[in-house]
């Protein structure tokens, strides 16, 4: 037998969209963040076991990482967070122009960044074949250019979604919103990876 | 064209909505027609249901398990007699590799996560999971990772470095061919997969429960699925990761695990661990959720001492992440770290405990009646016990020392897996199949099964312990005569045979209830929870109404009416969201639509991975298609320019 219905609350006025943490993609992107930074803590983890294993870091004859790609890239990276506050700002106001305005920027910005990551493979002074701290090295670069460039074409596709009738949708914008915090994510993740890419190998020599 | 922020204000405009005005039969009629599947065959393979999906899931696995469980009879037959020549040494590698992969990454966990993703959204009163689109995906992730290892074992490419591929066996220099990158790709697979699903559930669960039914007043089962689902989100990296350095070792010359250029191959077991022992208890305590709701059910009163059982599963989640290293044993450790994950790994059986006295209290206390998914129950007691304790064994170094790599670990995790995992499942397959099909299973064949499983399980396992102590090591195809180990070898084939004869008649069972069994009303166990306020098998709306939840055992305290809430569309798919903690209503949430897309980012991502076995440039130019594929997905389909509708 189904039990019949006993109606209580009415929920048709509830709200259709909320920000941040009412949001369920919210979630979805907080999973999302936990599990790429159990990527990069792990990764990490790894770094020190294969530092372990050496007397020096960066073991010689290689020498340490050239630093100016790598600090112009967070240079770049921090003040994107401008950009960037500056969108999550007019979404949580529902100010489409604005977003509209600095998307483009954001995937300028985007673009800048991947380039500079070019010149910063380039001036590793290790190949990734040639030992353990190449792999390493090699690797938590690599790892952080996937977010890099993930979070790059995201930020074009919703650019070209806003420019059409859907940015007027409410829901658009908890989107537009949640896609700047995952920016603060990636460069986040970037500082502890900046230093051991660039400033453990000179520290330990 | 009104701004934004104002059309976020508008009130409610008048679409249909469920309520005292729209309910019973009409109400299902639209309902029925906005969350249908679309027709045909696309439909089916667009549908983002999580009852399909989680169906789909529990079949494949199932077919997985009797794929592994014929090379453990091959194994066992080989192993019947000494010097026995069926199977000889390589292929016996591969068989063994085979065996454990599949049922550890392409049955055991998957099975757990589909039963997850089938019964969670029904127990805590919702429409839809969470992005249904991504868990579509993960089955079809999971499906394309199952092809692609077994496809290969045929082509005879299969792995055949055991179950955790350790390096340097592993590595460019021994595991010589593809077999090592196969396995190593199927991890990647697999991992996509459960992350995928365990995000969904997560969120589910998070968000989406019944208006009422706080934290304190979920399903034990529905606990059990949080904590399995965090884990897998703390867990899984780790193995993606190492399989992913290990993949990398081998295709483009990097050093992670080569001790020759500065790596260290220990790095592998670390990583592997640190995932592989969560891994058992994301195994394990999804069955322990099982067992909760079944003895709650059949004592026909609620769990004693529930805040200790959701407390020893949260605990066993944590404490799990600390044992790794017993694994890790004979590879030598500092002195303090060989107390110290003695001590862990003895520890975690303290909460497992407390949840067992907390089962045998439930049924003292209550009125036990012995059905099918009760006997299943106390077989678990019974076998997991034995299992626990030969583990707390093995967590002493000296002994383990003496024991590691003999039949002895064989038997100590056959009874941790099979009794701790595969007869609760059972158990809840026995449970829950009403829900799924509308009619029982016969009890009569369910007995008959129950009793050659448990029976012939001991059979098999028992004697291992014997043959290991007698000295007898794991993953050897052969053993020489007149060491004592003929009798317990041939108890085990004969015990195996009896097994595999009753899972047979398990599914027997399972093709002809779903055929001709007894058809069942909506609750035919008087069960307390919320999956059954709904018919049998549920509508793919689930619920015409959302229930309104007031305590732990909403059947059980519900008159003959249910209280619900209403206003929800109709026209359009349509959840509630409430609250985390407290589940207050607080967001009507669209739910995504049937898709084509989630299939078509699989084909586009297995033909990434696929490729990239051979060449790392696959990776760049399969981004491509990969990246299109999900903007599809995720591009909406009509803008909802309807504010607050
Ligand atoms: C009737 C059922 C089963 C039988 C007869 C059986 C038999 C065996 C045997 C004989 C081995 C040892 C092979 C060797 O070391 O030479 C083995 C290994 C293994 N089994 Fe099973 N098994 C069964 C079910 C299961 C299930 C349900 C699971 C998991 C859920 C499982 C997981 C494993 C794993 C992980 C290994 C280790 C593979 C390796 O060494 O790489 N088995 N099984
Ligand atoms: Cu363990």
């Amino acid at each position: 037998m189904r039990h019949e219905p006993e109606f209580a609350d009415d929920l048709s006025a509830l709200r259709t969209h909320a920000f941040s943490y009412r949001s369920l993609t919210w979630w979805g992107i907080i999973a999302f963040m936990v599990i790429e930074g159990a990527f990069f803590a792990l990764a990490m983890a790894a770094y020190f076991f294969l530092m372990a294993q050496e007397q020096e870091w960066a073991p010689r004859p290689w020498s340490p990482p050239d630093l100016l790609a790598g600090t112009l890239f967070t240079a770049v990276m921090l003040l994107s967070e401008v950009p960037n506050t500056m969108i999550k700002r007019a979404a949580n106001a529902y100010d489409v122009a604005a977003v509209r305005k600095l998307l483009p920027v954001m995937s300028a910005i985007g673009l800048l960044l991947v380039i500079i990551r070019g010149f910063e493979f380039n001036s590793l002074n290790v190949f990734w074949y040639d030992n353990a701290y190449g792999s390493i090295i090699w690797a938590l670069l690599f790892l952080h250019t996937t977010h890099i460039v993930t979070d790059w074409g995201d930020t074009l596709v919703l650019w070209q979604l806003m420019k059409t009738p859907h940015g007027e949708d409410p829901r658009r914008l908890v989107d537009t919103d949640e896609n700047a915090l995952y920016w603060r994510f990636v460069w986040l993740t970037w500082l502890p990876i900046y230093v051991l890419i660039y400033w453990v190998p000179r520290l330990f020599r | 064209m009104k701004s934004a922020a104002e059309r976020a204000k508008l009130p409610p405009a008048d679409v249909p909505r469920d309520g005292p005005n729209l309910t019973g039969e009409e109400l299902e009629t639209k309902l029925s027609t906005t969350w249908s599947n679309p027709p045909g065959f696309v439909g089916w393979l667009s549908s983002v249901d999580h009852k399909d999906i989680g169906r789909r899931y529990v079949i494949t696995a199932l077919v997985f398990l009797a794929l592994a469980g014929v090379l453990a009879i091959a194994m066992r037959l080989q192993l019947a007699r000494p010097d026995n020549d069926l199977i000889g040494a390589a292929r016996y590698n591969e068989i063994f590799t085979m065996h454990g992969t599949t049922m550890m990454f392409l049955f055991a966990v998957p099975v757990m996560q589909g039963m997850q993703i089938y019964l969670t959204p029904l127990m805590i009163g919702t429409r839809s999971n969470a992005f249904p689109r991504l868990n579509a995906f993960s089955y079809w992730m999971y499906l394309a990772g199952g092809l692609l290892l077994w496809i290969a074992f045929v082509l005879n490419v299969g792995p055949d470095v055991g179950w955790f591929a350790y390096p340097p066996l592993s590595g460019p220099q021994f595991g010589v061919g593809k077999r090592v990158d196969i396995w190593a790709q199927m991890i990647t697979f697999t991992e996509v997969a459960a992350l995928a699903a365990a995000v969904s559930l997560t969120a589910t669960i998070l968000k989406q429960k019944a208006p009422g039914m706080s934290l304190a007043r979920m399903p034990i089962f529905v606990w059990a699925t949080l904590v399995t689902s965090l884990m897998v989100i703390f867990s899984m990296p780790s193995v993606a990761l190492a399989s992913g350095m290990l993949l990398s070792d081998r295709l483009v010359g990097t050093h992670f695990y080569n001790p020759a250029e500065r790596g260290d191959a220990l790095l592998w077991q670390h990583l592997f661990w640190f995932f592989g022992h969560p891994e058992v208890y994301i195994i394990f305590l999804p069955a322990t959720g099982f067992v909760s709701e079944i003895v709650a059910t059949f004592s026909r009163r609620s769990i004693v001492m529930y805040p200790i059982v959701v407390m020893s599963l949260v605990a066993t989640g944590i404490l799990a992440f600390g044992l790794w290293v017993h694994h890790m044993f004979a590879t030598g450790l500092p002195r303090i770290g060989y107390s110290f994950y003695t001590a862990a790994s003895m520890s975690v059986s303290i909460p497992t405990g407390l949840q067992i006295f907390c089962w045998i209290a439930t049924l003292w206390e209550g009125r036990p009646q012995l059905k099918v998914p009760l006997l299943y129950v106390i077989g678990f007691i019974f076998t997991f016990v034995i299992g626990g304790l030969t583990g707390v064994m093995i967590a002493a170094v000296p002994l383990d020392l003496q024991l590691h790599d003999t039949y002895f670990i064989v038997a100590h995790f056959h009874y941790v897996l099979i009794g701790g995992a595969v007869f609760p499942l059972l158990g809840a397959i026995t449970y829950w199949f009403p829900k799924a099909t509308g009619r029982l299973m016969s009890e009569t064949l369910g007995k008959i099964a129950f009793w050659m499983i448990f029976l012939g399980f001991q059979l098999a396992f028992f004697p291992m312990h014997i043959a290991g102590i007698y000295g007898m090591p794991r993953r050897v195809y052969t053993y020489p005569a007149g060491m004592g180990l003929e009798l317990p070898n041939m108890l085990s084939t004969l015990g195996s045979l009896v097994v595999s004869t009753a899972v047979l008649l398990f599914v027997v069972n399972l093709v002809i209830s779903a055929r001709s069994g007894r058809r069942a009303a909506p609750n035919p166990w008087g069960a307390p929870s919320l999956e059954w306020a709904t018919s049998c098998p549920p509508p793919p709306y689930n619920f015409p109404h959302i229930p309104l939840v007031s305590s732990r055992t909403p059947l059980w305290d519900a008159g003959e009416k249910l209280p619900v809430v209403h206003g929800l569309r109709v026209e359009d798919r349509e959840l509630v969201l409430t609250t985390v903690m407290s589940a207050e209503p607080d967001v009507r949430e669209p739910s995504p639509e049937p898709s084509p897309w989630p299939l078509i980012g699989t084909v586009a991502t297995t033909a990434m991975f696929v490729c990239s076995i051979f060449s790392p440039w696959a990776v760049l130019v399969g981004v491509v298609p990969v990246a299109l594929a999900l903007t599809a997905w995720f591009w909406p389909k009509s803008p909802r320019l309807s504010g607050s509708l």
